[in-house]
């Protein structure tokens, strides 16, 4: 294998598009799409289900050929040296891959073969990896016996047979419980500090927040902002005030609206029963809002200050909850 | 080389995967045990009636049992890899840089090995019942299995890969083997059947397999009836192959 001179890149994507055809009409699952992800960052795409996080991932990791566009992936072109970009990624898809009916051990081992390796380096590669993922114990049993962490974790063991500068990670944690997610996390985070790209999708909030350097919010197929989490929630507000109010919030939304004391836009109703006020300085803020709807005569039940969150940025972008669909 | 290398490493991971797993193969053998055991003693007296091919029961039986053999085998394939499809194993093994034919080509070899075991296992059961063997018209008779073999597991992956559902795949399958069956004359000799059920089933290729093998297991080696049988089945199992090989590079699942 050769090495490419590095760069500061690891995805460059211009334009990138992929329309399906169903019987009756044609769907754009990724909408023309830009996007760079630096070398040695946890890069998270963060959307609802259906948004066209997962096809872009596989056009990334030459599962799908684009429609449109261009993509330098690890260095290589994507449409013209696939080949080269299968050397440097790895890839685990949102079902995993695993066969049920074959032992970690095993797995480890043909997929360093498929990759090259000898038969004995393949074995030394497998077990280094069954240490680093803590599955020694269960090595030699087949997956079907395995906890869902175990199984997620052999996951991410076999996209790492062949050290790939990249990885791509498809809704890591989905189905995990709270434990192994916080070590899917560890593992993400000991992947990056050893220089390796992660590319990672999700539709929780808290993972995005938790876990990428940077992250690129999806929806319909369209790249609403991207960014780091504190530069994205900045962008939004210094401070979120969520009022509850008695009666129809509509009349409330429209009395704060284009209000001095407002961040650049104006507040909105996730549901029936609250409005959230997107402000510079909640402290000066509040008394404003108060004298305001007091004058109207609109009743206020509860009123609650934070900073905002990811869901925030979600929703002044989208105009939805992330936080409902995915549940 | 490449090819052939990863060819080997693939169908090495899943021959072993289905040596190791043992219920499978009491299931696979079962059902052809059963029918030497079962069906065949009922032949003895059949094979009295005029019409019936001469070489004794056994040796127009076990021929046709083992054509029979390939015939539902095709079922299996095709199974095995919608479940990889849906659980992502195809998708993981798609990404790594082995060439596409090789992931194909080694799981075919599997299954052409997994019903060459078979066979053999069947033709060594009926010897003690009768069966003669003599050569070289029963190495011919294995290399024709395994073009049938090869023939079943690419229909079965192409339709597979089209269907995407082992329900769908499972009601196909089932529906198209059963008129394939009665009309091979895999049970009874076509040679019993009026006339015009013989011509229906002269555009049943497995028919030609069938008459084929039997004459090879006469030991009449040199002759029409195994040429055909070679020439309908090779020229399929070609064109199969090359649908399921296509069909597996575009697969997007």
């Amino acid at each position: 294998m050769d090495h490419t001179p590095p760069s500061q890149t690891a995805i460059r994507v211009r334009g990138l598009r992929r329309t399906f055809r169903t019987r009756r009409a044609e769907v754009e699952a990724v909408a023309g799409i830009d996007l760079d992800v630096r070398r040695a960052e946890v890069f998270g795409f963060l959307g609802p289900n259906g948004a066209g996080k997962t096809t872009t991932l596989r056009m990334l990791a030459t599962l799908l050929p684009p429609t449109a566009g261009e993509a330098t992936v690890a260095g290589c072109d994507l449409r013209r040296q696939p080949q080269r970009v299968r050397e440097r990624i790895g890839y685990v898809g949102q079902a995993g891959g695993l066969d049920h009916g074959v032992s970690g051990r095993a797995e480890l081992v043909f997929q360093g073969r498929l990759y090259g390796l000898s038969s004995r380096a393949a074995r030394a590669r497998a077990g280094e990896l069954l240490a680093a993922f803590e599955l020694e114990g269960v090595a030699d049993r087949t997956a079907q016996t395995y906890s869902g962490g175990q199984r997620r974790r052999l996951d991410i063991a076999l996209g790492l047979v062949h050290r790939p500068e990249l990885l791509f990670l498809d809704e890591p944690t989905t189905g995990l419980d709270p434990q192994s997610r916080a070590r899917m996390w560890d593992e993400v985070r000991r992947l990056r500090d050893g220089g390796t790209t992660v590319f990672l999708t999700t539709h929780y909030l808290e993972e995005a927040d938790a876990l990428c350097n940077r992250l690129a919010i999806i929806d319909h197929g369209r790249i609403v902002c991207e960014g780091t989490p504190d530069e994205l929630k900045r962008a939004v507000a210094g401070d979120v005030i969520t009022l509850g109010v008695q009666g129809d919030p509509a009349v409330a939304l429209s009395l704060l609206s284009s209000r001095a004391f407002l961040r650049d836009h104006d507040p909105v109703a996730p549901d029936s029963q609250s409005l959230r006020v997107y402000v510079d300085r909640g402290e000066t803020a509040m008394p404003a809002i108060f004298r305001v709807l007091d004058q109207a005569g609109v009743v206020l039940e509860t009123v609650s200050m934070s900073r905002p969150s990811l869901d925030d940025v979600f929703l002044r972008q989208t105009g939805r909850r992330l936080r409902e669909e995915a549940a | 080389m490449k090819l052939l290398r990863e060819t080997w490493i693939v169908f090495e991971r899943y021959f072993g995967k289905s040596l190791s797993s043992l219920p499978y193969m009491g299931v696979s053998l079962a059902q052809p045990v059963l029918y030497l055991v079962l069906f065949a003693p009922l032949l003895k007296s059949v094979a009295a009636v005029p019409g019936f091919p001469g070489g004794g029961a056994y040796n127009v039986f076990v021929p046709g049992l083992l054509v029979q053999l390939g015939l539902f085998s095709a079922t299996s394939g095709g199974w095995g890899l919608i479940a990889e499809v849906k659980a992502g194993v195809i998708e993981r093994l798609r990404v790594t840089p082995a060439s596409r034919a090789a992931l194909l080509l080694g799981r075919t070899l599997r299954d052409i090995a997994m019903l060459l075991l078979q066979a053999s296992l069947i033709v060594v059961a009926a010897v003690p019942f009768g069966l003669t063997l003599r050569l070289p018209g029963v190495l011919l008779a294995f290399v024709l299995m395994a073009l049938i073999a090869l023939l079943m597991a690419s229909v079965s992956h192409a339709a597979a890969l089209l269907l995407r559902d082992e329900n769908t795949f499972g009601a196909i399958v089932f529906s198209a083997t059963l008129p394939l069956l009665l009309l091979s004359g895999v049970l009874l000799p076509m040679s019993l059947a009026p006339v015009w059920l013989q011509d229906v089933s002269a555009f049943n290729p497995l028919l030609y397999a069938v008459d084929a093998q039997r004459s090879l297991f006469a030991n009449q080696v040199a002759n029409a009836t195994v040429l055909k049988g070679f020439v309908a089945i090779g020229s399929l199992a070609l064109l199969s192959l090359v649908a399921a090989a296509r069909a597996f590079g575009r697969a997007a699942a």
